[in-house]
């Protein structure tokens, strides 16, 4: 009964970890509300499959705990190959 | 000594979800971007660990405690370095600390 | 109860689609094709569905964003404005609607006793399976042996996929036509924390990608999910490490050989079926024991579908990746 409580919080801070992707106003803002997002679906995941009296899915939290990350990393590879392009493009004008 | 760790768990699982709504509502109201990933890396780690180690109780010692341990360990391993790894690469870009003070930057 | 939180997620789902179209940015359109995917795995989740779930959260949610990603390190940021109403493309899609929702009239409820998927042959599937087959997911019994010529098919449209993909995108891009990146910007090597927290997590993600695969027959999982699983544990080391490096643990030579070698395995366990006198794609007659034959079959089908994956999303991830900044 009190799993309800839990599983409404969830989707609550997964709402506004949406409203501050879509909001946010740089680029980091975004990032860090997916990452928000996917950490939040793995704990709802865990709670939802005891929930449910099905405790063998929590294969797939683990699943998502570990492509979250991964998620996160390719963001900040991504970043920085632009962050470091623009020096080099100022370097070469000057 | 059932009914203890009954009630020792649903303790865990409401603290553990009003952490969870305390971190969604500061990454909404904080001010800039330092300050809301502090609030997200607080539903990262006093949340989950305290959200699973309530279900660990109810599961007990079985593969499924197992199991939640090792998404535990998974998550406090990956969670802090995402938010490390982000905080680098905003600081690299050339994300400003509003927070700052004048002292601070002489130092 | 679950009617409500289920009704969430939809809206969730609308107000992220929404958003994906309205924005002109296309980074940002790409951060909420994740969440996106993300929703859609937990309702998936919701409704029971727990190898579909799998499977959008693992390609959805991981390596489709990694993809979109690479993709859009080679071109700009933002879409090109267009300030063309065409009201006759809006006309068509509004019927189109229309005609779509007045179809829905029709479904059954979910959960209907009397629904046809719950009758004829769904029914029958559930039944003859701990007789025939004998394994507790019955989702992999059906996808690998009732519709296992499907699933060939499915194998080879991967296949094809990634085969275009390596024909538009090749192996190398043509000399001088990026600029060359320095030396040091190989891989995050800024970054040691996620650096050597990266390196942890690898041989984890293999050792359960292989569990999946290995698993399906028990538990949600199966060939789709564990190369899903595999290739992102090897996409992690080469945004750690760099493409060199990536390609030398595992060479583009490797990667044609599993993409080709997986269907073909399929294709040659439907080959003994003949050979040892049953139908194509019949595993029954694979060991002396039907039960075991069926058995047998499944493991070495989803091993191919696991290999042709894995070796497909690989490869096109190195197509985006080796080509620009990324």
């Amino acid at each position: 009964m009190l799993y309800y409580v839990v599983i409404f919080a969830l989707i609550l801070t997964m709402g506004l970890a949406l409203v501050r992707a879509i909001l946010g106003p740089t680029v980091y803002d975004r990032v860090l509300a997916v990452n928000m997002f996917g950490t939040k679906t793995v704990l709802l995941l865990s709670v939802i499959s005891f929930f449910f009296g099905r405790p063998d899915f929590l294969d797939l939290a683990l699943a998502y705990a570990l492509i979250n990350f991964i998620g996160v990393l390719a963001v900040l590879k991504f970043f920085r190959g632009r962050a470091i392009d623009e020096h080099v493009d100022v370097e070469a004008q000057s | 000594m059932d009914m203890l760790v009954d009630i020792v768990s649903w303790v865990l699982l409401l603290i553990g979800g009003f952490f969870v709504f305390v971190g969604g509502v500061g990454v909404l109201r904080m001010p800039e971007l330092y300050t809301r990933m502090h609030a997200s890396g607080l539903t990262d780690s006093i949340a989950t660990s305290l959200i699973l180690v309530g279900l660990m109780l109810q599961g007990g010692f079985s593969l499924i405690g197992l199991k939640l341990v090792a998404i535990l360990i998974f998550m406090l391993l990956t969670g802090p370095t995402s938010s490390n790894a982000l905080a680098s690469a905003a600081l690299l870009a050339g994300n400003k600390e509003e927070g700052a003070q004048q002292g601070d930057k002489k130092v | 109860m679950t009617v409500l939180f289920g009704g969430f997620l939809l809206a969730m789902l609308v107000i992220t689609a929404l958003a994906m179209v309205q924005t002109r940015n296309l980074f940002v359109a790409v951060m909420l094709g994740g969440i996106f995917s993300l929703l859609i795995a937990t309702v998936f989740f919701m409704l029971d569905a727990a190898d579909v779930s799998l499977t959008e959260a693992a390609v959805g949610a991981g390596i489709s964003t990694v993809l979109f990603l690479g993709a859009l390190s080679l071109t700009s940021d933002h879409e090109h404005s267009k300030t063309t109403i065409r009201p006759l493309a809006i006309i068509i899609v509004i019927i189109t609607m229309l005609l779509i929702l007045m179809s829905t009239f029709d479904f059954p409820f979910i959960g209907d006793p009397q629904s046809l998927v719950q009758n004829h042959v769904g029914a029958e599937y559930l039944a003859k399976t701990p007789e025939f087959i004998d394994i507790p997911n019955v989702v992999t019994a059906v996808l690998g042996s009732y519709r296992g010529y499907d699933t060939l098919g499915e194998v080879f449209v991967v296949l094809t996929a990634g085969v275009g993909v390596l024909f538009l995108l090749g192996k190398a891009p043509p000399p001088g036509c990026y600029r060359n990146k320095p030396a040091d910007t190989e891989g995050l090597s800024h970054y040691l924390i996620p650096r050597l927290v990266g390196r942890l997590v690898i041989p984890f993600l293999i050792l359960f990608g292989l569990y999946v695969q290995f698993h399906g027959e028990y538990s949600p999982g199966g060939g789709f999910q564990a190369g899903a699983l595999i290739a992102a544990a090897n996409i992690l080391y080469a945004l750690l490490e760099g493409e060199k490096s990536a390609l030398q643990v595992v060479p583009h030579k490797w990667l044609m050989g599993m993409i080709a070698s997986g269907a073909l395995l399929y294709g040659l366990v439907g080959v003994t079926g003949i050979l040892l006198g049953g139908n194509f794609l019949d595993y029954s007659v694979l060991s002396e024991d039907p039960v075991k034959g069926q058995q047998l079959g499944l493991l070495i089908i989803e091993l191919g579908v696991g290999i042709t994956v894995t070796g497909v999303l690989l490869s096109i991830y190195h197509a985006f990746a080796s080509r620009g900044k990324i």
